[in-house]
C-alpha cells in the first residue's frame, strides 16, 4: 500500500503571531516556518506503518509558496520516500483554502492511487480543520477524522478517535481519509546523515495549473484583528483572600 | 433565507446547550430549521421544537444515523440543503468531522468554528489558535459555517415548533461504528459547565492531578486540562482546553499551574472569572486573571478545597 501525506509550511508553533497594523493579516514577513505539527503527527505515522509493513511507500505532497519544499524536504528527512510540490501562490501570506487544497490533493490521488491519506487535523495557522474531510468527500471514500489509534486490516482500518466526551472506535472500508490528533505519537527528530540523504530523494514539482485546479478563494478576507485584550486583575495574598472575593466581589461560588 | 441547522443528538438525546446556542447565532440569519437525526431521534427533535427561534424540526430516525457516522449523514445533509441558504452546526467533534464533507459535496467553502456573524455572508472566526480574529465574506451561494459555542448564549426555551419526519437515505457503507469509549463522570459538561477547574504541567503527575479533580468536585465544577498536561499524559484528551481542544466560557475558571500559553487562553478567555494558581509570579496566565494566587499549588489547592 501506498500512503499519500499532505504537509503544509506554517508558522512556527513557538513563534509569536503579530497581526498587521493595517488589518491585512498576520505578518509572515522573515518569520520562522514550520512544518504544520499536525502534519508531522501524519508523517511520522506513514513511516511507522512502513516500517510495521503495513505500506511499502510514504510520499508526501505539499500546497502552497516554493518555499514548501523546505517542508517537503524535512518529511524526506524523517523518513518519507518522494515528493511532489504543488506552487500555487507567489505571496507566502497567501492561504490556499482547505477547498482548493483538497481539489488539488483530489488530482493527486487519481494520479498516484495510495490506499491510504493521512493528514492532520487541522493547520495551525487557519485553524479550520477542514482539509482532509472535504478530500474524503471529493473522492467518495471513507473518513476517519482525529486519530488516535489506526489499525489496518486487510480492506479495512480500525480507527479510534478522539470525540467530544471521550473515544469513539471505528472500521473505515479502505481506501480512506485518515485525519490524526495530538496523542496518536511523537514525531521523531531527523538525523544529520538522513536530512543529508533527503536532499537526494526525489521531489516532483508541479503547479496548480498543471491539475487545471482553480485556487481562486471563495472567502474574501475582510480584515484581521487583534482578539480583545483581557485586563489582568488583582494578585490575592492568600488563600483566605481568594475565597472571600471569589464569594462577596465575584458572586461565583 | 432560511438555515438548515443540524441538532447536537447523542445517542437518541438532543444536547441542548449546543444546539441552542447555535440557535442564537443564527437568528439573524432567517428561518431556522432543526435537523435532528440518529437511530433515535424523535424526542430530541421534541425537545429542540422547544427552542425559542426555531420554526420547524425536522427528524431523521433510521439506524444508518446511529452514531454519527459522517458519510451518511453528510449525505442527508446535503439531499436537504437545495431548500436553504445556509447549512449550519454547533462546533462540536460531530460536526467539525461532518460539516467539512457536507460543503465539498456542494462545492461550497466551509467556515469553521465561528464566532461572530455579522450578515448573511461575512462571519467573525479565530485564527492562529486566538491570537488574531480574521472576518471572513464568503462568495459561495450557499454557506456551511460551524459555530463556536461559547461565544454565544443560549436561546430560551418555551417555544412548541411544528415537527416532521424527513426521508431517510441509502447507507453508503463506507464506515461502521464499532464502540464508544466514554468515561463515565457524574461530573458535568466540560463545554457548558459553570465552573471548570483545569491543571497544567506543573500539576507533575497523573496521580496528583486526582487534586484538580477532587477540587473540582468540591465545586461541582467539570475538570479541564492544558495540552501540556495532556501531552504529559497526566490527563485524557477530552480534558484539553484551548484552540486544539475545548472551547469553553463558564461563570468561573479555576487554571492550577497553567503557565498560560496562548493556545491554552483561545479556549478560557471569554470565561466571566478566571483564577490562576501558579507559584511563577511571571507566568502569562496571571495577564489574563481576575484572581491571581502566586503559591505552590500542592500546599494551596488542598487549603483552598477545604475553605470551600
Amino acid at each position: 500500500m501506498k500512503i499519500l501525506v499532505p504537509v503544509k509550511r506554517v508558522i512556527d508553533y513557538n513563534v509569536k503571531v503579530r497581526v498587521k497594523g493595517d488589518g491585512s493579516g498576520v505578518d509572515l514577513a522573515n518569520v520562522k516556518m514550520s512544518m504544520n505539527p499536525f502534519d508531522e503527527i501524519a508523517v511520522e505515522q506513514a513511516i511507522r506503518m512502513k516500517e510495521a509493513g503495513d505500506a511499502e511507500e510514504v510520499v508526501v505532497v505539499s500546497i502552497g509558496v516554493k518555499q514548501s519544499q523546505e517542508t517537503l524536504r524535512t518529511a524526506l528527512a524523517m523518513g518519507a520516500d518522494r515528493a511532489i510540490l504543488i506552487t500555487a501562490a507567489d505571496d507566502v501570506h497567501t492561504d490556499i483554502e482547505p477547498l482548493a487544497v483538497a481539489k488539488l490533493l483530489k488530482a493527486v490521488v487519481d494520479e498516484e492511487q495510495p490506499g491510504m491519506v493521512l493528514c492532520g487535523k487541522q493547520a495551525i495557522d487557519n485553524d479550520m480543520n477542514a482539509t482532509g474531510q472535504m478530500l474524503a468527500a471529493l473522492l467518495g471514500w471513507s473518513q476517519a477524522t482525529f486519530a488516535s489509534e489506526i489499525k489496518v486490516d486487510g480492506d479495512h482500518a480500525l480507527v479510534k478517535r478522539e470525540v467530544d466526551g471521550g473515544m469513539q472506535s471505528i472500521k473505515v472500508k479502505m481506501p480512506a481519509v485518515v485525519s490524526v490528533d495530538l496523542r496518536l505519537n511523537e514525531p521523531r527528530y531527523a538525523s544529520l546523515p538522513n536530512i543529508m540523504k533527503a536532499k537526494k530523494k526525489p521531489l516532483d514539482e508541479k503547479t496548480a495549473d498543471d491539475y487545471g485546479v482553480d485556487v481562486s478563494p471563495r472567502l474574501e478576507i475582510v480584515k484581521t484583528s487583534e482578539p480583545p485584550e483581557r485586563k489582568a486583575g488583582i494578585i490575592v495574598e492568600s488563600v483566605d483572600q481568594l475565597v472571600d472575593k471569589l464569594k462577596n466581589e465575584a458572586g461565583v461560588i | 433565507m432560511t438555515v438548515l441547522l443540524l441538532g447536537e443528538v447523542d445517542n437518541g438525546t438532543l444536547n441542548m446547550d449546543a444546539t441552542a446556542k447555535a440557535v442564537a447565532a443564527c437568528k439573524p440569519l432567517g428561518d431556522i430549521h432543526v435537523l435532528c437525526c440518529g437511530a433515535e431521534a424523535a424526542d430530541a427533535g421534541k425537545e429542540a421544537a422547544t427552542i425559542d427561534g426555531v420554526a420547524k424540526v425536522l427528524v431523521a430516525e433510521d439506524a444508518i444515523y446511529g452514531h454519527r457516522l459522517a458519510e451518511p449523514t453528510a449525505a442527508l445533509m446535503v439531499s436537504l440543503a437545495g431548500d436553504y441558504d445556509h447549512v449550519v452546526a454547533p462546533a462540536t467533534t460531530d460536526a467539525k468531522n461532518i460539516l467539512p464533507r457536507v460543503a465539498a459535496l456542494l462545492d461550497v467553502m466551509v467556515i469553521t468554528d465561528v464566532s461572530g456573524v455579522v450578515d448573511a455572508d461575512t462571519f467573525e472566526r479565530p485564527i492562529y489558535a486566538g491570537n488574531a480574529i480574521q472576518t471572513v465574506k464568503s462568495k459561495d451561494a450557499k454557506k456551511v459555517v460551524s459555530i463556536r459555542t461559547s461565544s454565544f448564549d443560549a436561546a430560551g426555551t418555551g417555544n412548541s415548533a411544528e415537527v416532521s419526519d424527513v426521508a431517510t437515505g441509502d447507507a453508503p457503507g463506507l464506515s461502521e461504528w464499532v464502540e464508544d469509549h466514554v468515561a463515565e463522570s457524574d461530573r458535568p459538561d466540560l463545554t457548558s459547565a459553570g465552573i471548570v477547574v483545569s491543571g497544567g504541567r506543573g500539576v507533575g503527575s497523573e496521580e496528583d492531578f486526582a487534586m484538580i479533580e477532587k477540587l473540582a468536585d468540591k465545586l461541582g465544577a467539570a475538570v479541564g486540562a492544558s495540552r501540556a498536561a495532556v501531552d504529559s499524559g497526566y490527563a485524557p484528551n477530552d480534558w484539553q482546553v484551548g484552540q486544539t481542544g475545548k472551547v469553553v466560557a463558564p461563570d468561573l475558571y479555576v487554571a492550577v499551574g497553567i503557565s498560560g500559553a496562548i493556545q491554552h487562553l483561545a479556549g478560557m478567555k471569554d470565561s466571566k472569572i478566571i483564577v490562576a494558581i501558579n507559584k511563577d509570579e511571571e507566568a502569562p496566565i496571571f495577564q489574563v486573571a481576575d484572581y491571581g494566587l502566586v503559591a505552590d499549588l500542592f500546599e494551596a489547592v488542598p487549603e483552598l478545597e477545604s475553605k470551600l
